[in-house]
């Protein structure tokens, strides 16, 4: 990477011409956005505002074996450049999920990165069984869910229960789609989690999930949300997401990284890609401007453009290099153009004497 | 009906009593809006710390003009949001998209009908009123708020109807109380065959039990719009769900602004509001609080 340059501005190519490709896993994409899940249902909703076959793909709502209703209301809270949300994972169930969503995103030509969601190793497997001979280009596992058989304990806090999910999951996926673990801000050791979902098999990883928050509503002395604690996402938690994707980028560089937290614009995309990921999802912003994930594709070009990057993969971990501390050739020893002092005033005085 | 996102120039912020009404130029919206749809407004600004839109039923549009199309809507200052929206000025631009929800759907034939507004809950009521007179309606409304600078279109409905109720909870205006008190007797005097209401989750529940007891219990059919907290208004955040029984009897957990905002009252499970109830589809056994911990959406 030492020999990568940053070339000047004054040879960037037109943003038309970054080469936006990337690839993940067995996974190529002509571009790096992606929808995150849980913030664009199953895509359909988004179609008015955005070209969702030209963007890297949708990453559906988790999908669990079964309907699902999800938690009551209120649901959500507003919190300063964030949001606290407790759902539930509300959804039709892979049955309808495959019959409706699914089929229209592949009717669509929408690249479907499908999000499963089980309260077992054994729905997760089950759910990667159930897309194989779908349309599906990526199968990323949501592991921030409570394992009904170990006390409601959740998946990606324990490395060896996210592991054996990743390796149930792998085992029951179709042939070739790439398997991407997603994994929860909340834990000591983001990167043992990482290693655990590589080592057995994951071929990504998705990072961040939201970070648990808590919101009081200061009328009734009452928790916010209905469900107690919810997941915090959005600009306020893009610094703790940055800081995984560079830990994780740093301890395991030839895993491919969707990153993920708090994407607002382009320049926000781009510090994802420096810092290692592959990719990058956008999420709570879509709430905010629906049309949010080709705005972000088309500024990540512009500021890849302006950067002198003719290629994505180019600006990909580049943050990662040692600083530069070259001391410009043609500076001069200190002292030689040293400047006299200017004089010190001195009073002045009038022929005619006035004061 | 496809919602468009625009960059909308505001024409004009008029202060209507306690509340606020601002027109914005919204080429697209305007002339696409039905009564009873809503638009969701960003607020804040690009680089701003609130990242949730609000979303406002449209007052009235405008579909051509000197600016193009407009799109009128109300507000009262209830947060930061809207104390936000309330500083905006002339040729300042909002982010607006919209139309969205489902209209008040028309009766096919012409038929009597009450609208009841609480508060600037009444917003959508005056298109519709205008909608259902075109296609041959008589239009009488019943006006209710908290006091009486919390009417919203007084002047409009009396403008429109063939009679307007109001009602204020201290008795500033009208009859003191609520517009569930009078509306059995309007019913009655103007045999209507219809109600559609607007305004607090409360009302539209009195307004849909009152519709359902008219006539000795033989019930008129009411479609209520209703309010609830979104976070995107489009369908993707899964926040303003609400219990709604389908036409096949069963209970979903549905979206207020796709689905909604306007149901017919009788569909809505009033006594659920805010919970799953047990029957619901895909209603699980409730989870432990320890496995609410789970950071997910």
């Amino acid at each position: 990477m030492s020999d990568v340059v940053v070339r000047t501005t004054a040879e960037a190519p037109l943003p038309a011409d970054v080469d936006m490709s990337t690839t993940l896993g067995r996974l190529e994409v002509p571009d790096p956005v992606f929808t995150a899940s849980g913030c664009a249902a199953a895509g359909r909703e988004l179609a008015p505002f955005n070209d969702l076959a030209a963007i890297g793909g949708v990453v559906t709502k988790s999908i669990q074996m079964e309907p699902r209703s999800g938690r009551p209301t209120p649901r959500m809270a507003e919190t300063p450049s964030g949001m606290l949300n407790s759902i539930g994972l509300q959804g039709p169930g892979i049955d309808a999920f495959l019959d409706k969503d699914l089929r229209w995103l592949a009717d669509n030509d929408v690249r479907a990165a499908v999000s499963i969601a089980g309260g077992s190793v054994d729905e997760f497997a089950r759910l990667a069984g159930r897309l194989r001979g779908q349309p599906v280009a990526l199968i990323e596992v949501n592991i921030s869910c409570p394992n009904v058989e170990d006390r409601g304990q959740v998946f990606a806090c324990d490395p060896n229960a996210a592991a054996a999910v990743i390796a149930a999951v792998k085992r029951n996926a179709p042939t070739g789609v790439p398997v991407f673990a997603k994994l929860s801000p909340d834990v000591t050791d983001i990167v043992a989690i990482a290693r655990a979902c590589v080592d057995a098999g994951a071929d990504g990883l998705s990072l961040i999930n939201t970070t648990l928050g808590l919101a009081i509503d200061p009328k009734t002395m009452r928790p916010t949300l209905a469900g107690i604690t919810g997941g915090l996402s959005g600009p306020a938690i893009r610094p703790l997401a940055l800081r995984c994707v560079w830990q994780v980028h740093a301890a395991l560089p030839d895993v491919p990284v969707m990153g993920i937290g708090g994407i607002r614009t382009g320049v926000d995309a781009l510090e994802f890609i420096l810092a290692g990921a592959s990719a990058v999802q956008v999420g709570t912003v879509i709430f905010n401007d629906p049309s949010a994930p080709s705005r972000i594709s088309a500024e990540l070009r512009t500021a890849l453009a302006t950067a002198g990057f003719a290629a994505l993969r180019d600006a990909i971990g580049l943050a990662h290099r040692p600083p530069a501390l070259r001391v410009p050739e043609d500076a001069d020893p200190p002292g030689d153009d040293a400047v006299e002092p200017e004089p010190m005033p001195r009073e002045v005085t009038f022929e005619d004497a006035q004061s | 009906m496809t919602p468009v996102q625009v960059q909308g120039e505001v024409l004009t912020v008029k202060q209507i009593g306690a509340y606020l009404s601002m027109t914005v130029v919204a080429s697209g919206i305007a002339e696409q809006a039905r009564p009873g749809q809503f638009v969701a407004v960003a607020v804040g600004g690009d680089d701003g710390a609130m990242l949730l839109r609000r979303a406002f039923s449209i007052y009235q549009v405008a579909q051509r003009g000197v600016y193009g199309g407009t799109v009128e809507f109300v507000f009262a200052v209830a947060g930061k949001g809207t104390a936000w929206l309330a500083g905006r000025r002339p040729h300042d631009v909002l982010d607006i998209v919209g139309p969205l929800g489902r209209p008040f759907a028309l009766p096919k034939d012409p038929a009597r009908c009450v609208l009841v507004g609480g508060g600037y809950g009444s917003a959508p009521l005056f298109s519709l009123a205008d909608a259902l007179r075109k296609v041959g309606c008589r239009v009488d409304f019943v006006l209710g708020a908290a006091t009486s600078d919390r009417l919203f279109g007084a002047l409009d409905a009396k403008r429109m109807a063939a009679s307007v109720a109001f009602t204020t909870d201290d008795g500033s205006y009208g009859e003191q109380g609520r517009v569930s008190d009078v509306l059995p007797e309007v019913i009655e005097r103007v045999r209507a065959e219809v109600v559609y209401a607007c305004g607090p989750m409360a009302m539209l529940e009195a307004v849909t039990r009152v519709a359902s007891e008219a006539y000795g219990g033989a019930g008129i059919p009411a479609r209520v719009a209703v309010e609830e907290s979104m976070a995107c208004g489009v369908g993707v955040c899964m926040t303003c769900v609400l219990p709604v029984i389908g036409d096949d009897g069963r209970t979903r957990m549905v979206r207020s602004c796709i689905d909604g905002p306007v149901f017919a009252g009788d569909r809505i499970r009033w006594d659920s509001l805010g919970a799953v109830p047990a029957d619901a589809i895909g209603a699980a056994a409730q989870l432990s609080v320890a496995q609410l911990s789970a950071a997910q959406r």
